[in-house]
């Protein structure tokens, strides 16, 4: 078995990094020119990489599916980002936001990149205030905190609702910077279709050109993945449309490990679903937990009442509220991780007291009544205003005056592809960075915790560590791919994937498939799961890739723009890897973070880890179509932290 | 409001690419919940054309929650629809009536050329950020981010400019095709802001400079932009870009 290498440097935690940094192998400024880089998706990981690569010299070709890098889905990011400035003087340090993050993760994060990850979070505010992203600030002038899930300190940093945006568009005014100085070849509309790999080192990728249908190669030194999380394979879910995991799956399959493929996030706060025309689920940020209290009926007859239409939550008095997490969670009330926080409304919901109208009965009240009684209308409305427009427009509700419905959807993947300390994964030259990597997150992120590790990835970790690669490699020509044959080759293999879908000529949408998928999904690799549901999970997952395969329908040619098309090659990737994250969840014996096995759980009902035999990161790799991949473990070792029961209910 | 589902006829714009002419088609779309947003509406609309083995429309839409900036649209005569200060995304289709017709085009801007059907090319929109929409500084050895006090007031107007998506509804609105709303967000954003006063008045030359080159008409401030921006965006910043256009001229 190959032994994973997770390259974490010598010395005390607190020294690892500026250790690696004062050892690390550079690149000459004059080599810089000689090399190029590609960089796949342009989010706050990508588009902070292509350009801060690009300004030290690096030649960089950057790709994404949509028509500007600027509408990455981390634009959709609301909430804020965690930095440990202690501005507030609240107690915060490095530490703390590292030890936050471990707890928060469930203790199935790596201790050196998480330690990393808190070091760097300040430098991160700093840019982006350079840069002119427009923070909250106080009256002083200073910047404003407010307080996140998981954390008893103020440490997240915001820009209205609208923080990944403004972060976003940050890092993408530095990409354009780059691409005007003709630093960084941009290719919009562009998505990736396979990696190339060259004598055991990642050397391109085959691209389809959107709009002509073309299919493309292009050459780099090294391979940034930077294309974001998988979540959309539940078909339902608060991922952008396209959104998708094939860049992960291709890298997969070419070789590269993918890890804790089943720890995805089930945010707690979402509009409940509606109907089966739905498309997508639009969350509700998690820092209206600051504010917000979340409550159901606390008797049965008031649930079917408000159900029915016959009661008006707002007539409710207080003492028939259930404001559970409260009740629960004394030490984080409203404020406990995302994980605890979803399960929590589940577990009510099941029992009978959910209070929307869709078919499972499934929803739960966030009221601001309390806090616009405490700070005035006003104040509520400059912190939250455009999400209460935004929910507004989506419900017809006014959430002003009666309280929002919520209830958990589908958001992050903390799975993903699995990287060493270099954010480099198992094929040497290939990198991943952002969602798309496992790293930072263990199994459970907390929240603003995905847009901190993005643009540290982005700007301060890859910028480094990908030099200690590149130093090997300036005197590798570049190669012309028009001749290469391994360039061909993959390019022959793109070309007859899409034959073979395009010839299926079945009579079953791509969508349809891919809400079967989402339901099985759901249903059974969803918030809770346990081993008979994980198998069945695995044959349906099956049955559903035999059919798509034998009675697909794309309308239209290949050659041209074809949406059905595009879609298609995702879902088929999303077929193998909705099975992968199965098994991965079969495997894990254990309950853990988002992970929740219903065998295993404590009498009161809380996740149970089983840190003696599942204390590891799982890595798979794949072994052939039709055969079983092979897991590899990558045993955790907390130095600096006391492995406890994440306890939420006292501090 | 409860949802019940409505009758729709929709005239829909179809063009196969750049190049060909284009027509309107018309299509039947039948029980349509209110609750569905219109985009959900077209996902309905082309579910049915591919069980019919017809090409779905083709339209732009990424995240479907008024952010991104993707989606375009006109529908009856207005960008965006006919609610406002939302993307067509987020609008729902409790705005519309049983048995409504419903008349939907993409952006008709020389600027913004049809790339199929319902999408457009807004690479314009990129080279005029590329030529001056951002702070030069590169990535690490900056201070603290405390260390320039910037007051509210300015924070939050900054913070209201940067709030633009790039949709292009602006543009698409205006009788002269001018892209000055869109590029006096930027501008403004940045001037308002000690980090990015500094090239203030380069920045909008070099912005105006490449909007022009492009072929973008003049601003005749008819107002109709800030009407229909989903993000309201107002025409204050364009009297701010117009401040430091003038300010880079008298320096010239
Ligand atoms: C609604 C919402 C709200 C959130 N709020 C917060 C928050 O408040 N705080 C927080 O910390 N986190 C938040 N998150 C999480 C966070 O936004 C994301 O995890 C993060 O932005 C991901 O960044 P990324 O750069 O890794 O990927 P993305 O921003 O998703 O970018 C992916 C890029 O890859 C490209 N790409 C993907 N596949 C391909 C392909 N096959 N070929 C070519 N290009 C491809 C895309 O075009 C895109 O450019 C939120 C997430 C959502 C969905
Ligand atoms: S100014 Fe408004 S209408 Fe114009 S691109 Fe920006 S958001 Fe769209
Ligand atoms: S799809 Fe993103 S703004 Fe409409």
């Amino acid at each position: 078995m190959t032994k994973l290498n997770s390259k974490i440097p010598e010395g005390k935690l607190k020294d690892k990094w500026s250790n690696y940094k004062a050892h690390q192998n550079l690149v000459n400024p004059a080599n810089k020119r000689k090399i190029d880089v590609i960089v796949v998706g342009t989010g706050l990981a990508g588009g902070a990489a292509a350009a801060s690569l690009a300004e030290l010299g690096f030649k960089v070709k950057n790709f994404c599916y949509q028509d500007s890098p600027r509408r990455a889905h981390s634009i959709a990011a609301q909430g804020g980002i965690n930095a440990a400035k202690n501005y507030p003087n609240d107690g915060d340090t490095v530490y703390r936001l590292f030890y936050d993050t471990i707890k928060g993760g469930d203790y199935r994060a790596r201790e050196s990149n998480v330690y990393r990850l808190a070091e760097v979070s300040n430098s991160i505010i700093d840019q982006s205030v350079a840069q002119g992203v427009p923070f909250a600030r106080e009256y002083g002038g200073l910047l404003d905190n407010r307080s996140f899930g998981g954390a008893l300190v103020s440490r997240t940093f915001y820009a209205r609702g609208q923080t990944g945006q403004q972060l976003l568009l940050g890092a993408y005014s530095g990409l354009s910077r780059q691409i005007g100085l003709g630093n960084v070849e941009m290719f919009n509309r562009t998505e990736l279709m396979d990696i190339v790999v060259i004598d055991g080192k990642a050397r391109g990728i085959v691209t389809r050109n959107l709009i002509t249908g073309k299919i493309e190669s292009h050459f780099g030194h090294a391979v940034v993945l930077a294309t974001g999380g998988y979540g959309n394979v539940f078909f339902l879910s608060t991922n952008a449309m396209g959104s998708n995991g094939s860049a992960a799956w291709k890298a997969y399959k070419k070789g590269a490990f993918m890890s804790n493929p089943c720890f995805v996030q089930i945010h707690p706060t979402a509009i409940p679903q509606h109907g089966d025309f739905q498309s997508k689920l639009t969350l509700m940020s998690e820092s209206l937990r600051n504010d917000g209290r979340i409550w159901v009926p606390r008797k049965k007859e008031d649930a079917v009442a408000i159900r029915e239409g016959k009661k008006r939550p707002e007539d409710l008095p207080d003492e028939d509220r259930d404001f559970y997490l409260e009740r629960r969670y004394p030490a984080f009330g409203n404020l406990v991780p995302r994980d605890v926080a979803a399960r929590a409304a589940k577990e009510r919901t099941d029992a009978g007291f959910g209070i929307e109208n869709n078919p499972k009965k499934e929803g739960v009240y966030l009221d601001f009544k309390y806090a616009i009684k405490r700070l005035g209308r006003d104040a509520i409305e400059e912190r939250y205003g455009n999400l209460f427009q935004m929910y507004e427009k989506i419900t017809d509700d006014n959430p002003y005056k009666t309280p929002m419905k919520i209830f958990p959807a589908i958001h992050y993947s903390m799975g993903g592809i699995w990287v060493d300390y270099e954010l480099q994964t198992t094929i040497p030259g290939l990198f991943a960075a952002g969602e798309a990597n496992f790293s930072d997150h263990g199994a459970n992120r907390l929240g603003a915790s995905a847009l901190m590790q993005g643009l540290a990835d982005g700007y301060f970790v890859l910028p480094y560590t990908i030099q200690n690669y590149l130093a090997y490699e300036f005197d590798t020509p570049r190669m012309d791919p028009k001749t290469q044959k391994e360039f061909k080759k993959t390019e022959d293999e793109v070309k007859a994937r899409i034959d073979k879908l395009m010839n299926i000529k079945g009579k079953q949408s791509v969508d349809s498939f891919h809400k079967r998928l989402g339901r099985v999904m759901w249903d059974k690799v969803g918030m809770a799961r346990d081993g008979k549901g994980l198998q069945t999970a695995i044959n349906e997952i099956k049955q559903i890739r035999k059919e798509f395969w034998q009675d697909l329908k794309i309308p239209g040619e290949k050659e041209t723009l074809n949406v059905e098309l595009e879609k298609a090659n995702r879902v088929a990737d999303f077929l193998e890897l909705g099975e992968l994250m199965a098994r991965d969840a079969l495997a894990r014996k254990e309950s853990c973070g988002g992970h929740f096995r219903t065998e295993y759980r404590s009498e009161e009902g809380e996740a149970k880890r089983n840190d003696a035999e599942y204390m590891y990161v799982a890595a798979w790799e794949y072994k052939g179509d039709n055969k079983e991949p092979a897991l590899h473990k990558e045993p955790l070792q907390y130095e600096e932290i006391e492995v406890k029961t994440r306890n939420y209910k006292t501090a | 409001m409860a949802s019940k589902n409505i009758n729709l006829k929709l005239k829909v714009w179809r063009q196969e690419n750049a190049k060909s002419k284009g027509q309107f088609e018309n299509y039947d779309l039948k029980n349509i919940s209110t609750d569905s947003s219109f985009l959900e509406m077209i996902d309905v609309l082309n579910e049915q054309l591919v069980g019919e083995n017809k090409e779905p429309v083709a339209f732009d839409h990424d995240c479907r929650e008024g952010i991104c900036g993707m989606c375009s649209l006109f529908i009856n005569g207005q960008a965006h629809g006919p609610d406002s200060l939302i993307t067509t995304c987020q609008l729902h289709m409790r705005k519309f009536k049983d048995g409504e017709t419903i008349t939907i085009e993409p952006w008709r801007v020389g600027s913004f050329p049809v790339i199929k059907d319902l999408m457009v090319d807004r690479t314009a929109y990129e080279k005029i950020m590329q030529a001056g929409g951002f702070v030069s500084v590169n990535t690490g050895g900056i201070p603290d981010a405390n260390a320039i006090p910037i007051p509210k007031p300015n924070a939050d107007e900054a913070m209201d400019a940067a709030a633009c998506i790039g949709c292009g509804a602006c543009v698409a609105t205006c009788k002269n095709s001018s892209a000055m709303l869109f590029v006096s967000a930027k501008v403004s954003q940045l001037a308002l802001l000690p980090q990015g006063r500094v090239e203030a008045s380069i920045r909008a030359k070099n912005m105006v400079a490449k909007m022009d080159e492009l072929g973008f008409g003049n601003c005749s401030n008819t107002g109709a932009c800030e009407m229909e921006c989903p993000k309201g965006i107002t025409l204050a910043h364009i009297a701010r870009l117009n401040r430091e256009f003038l300010c880079a001229n008298v320096k010239d």
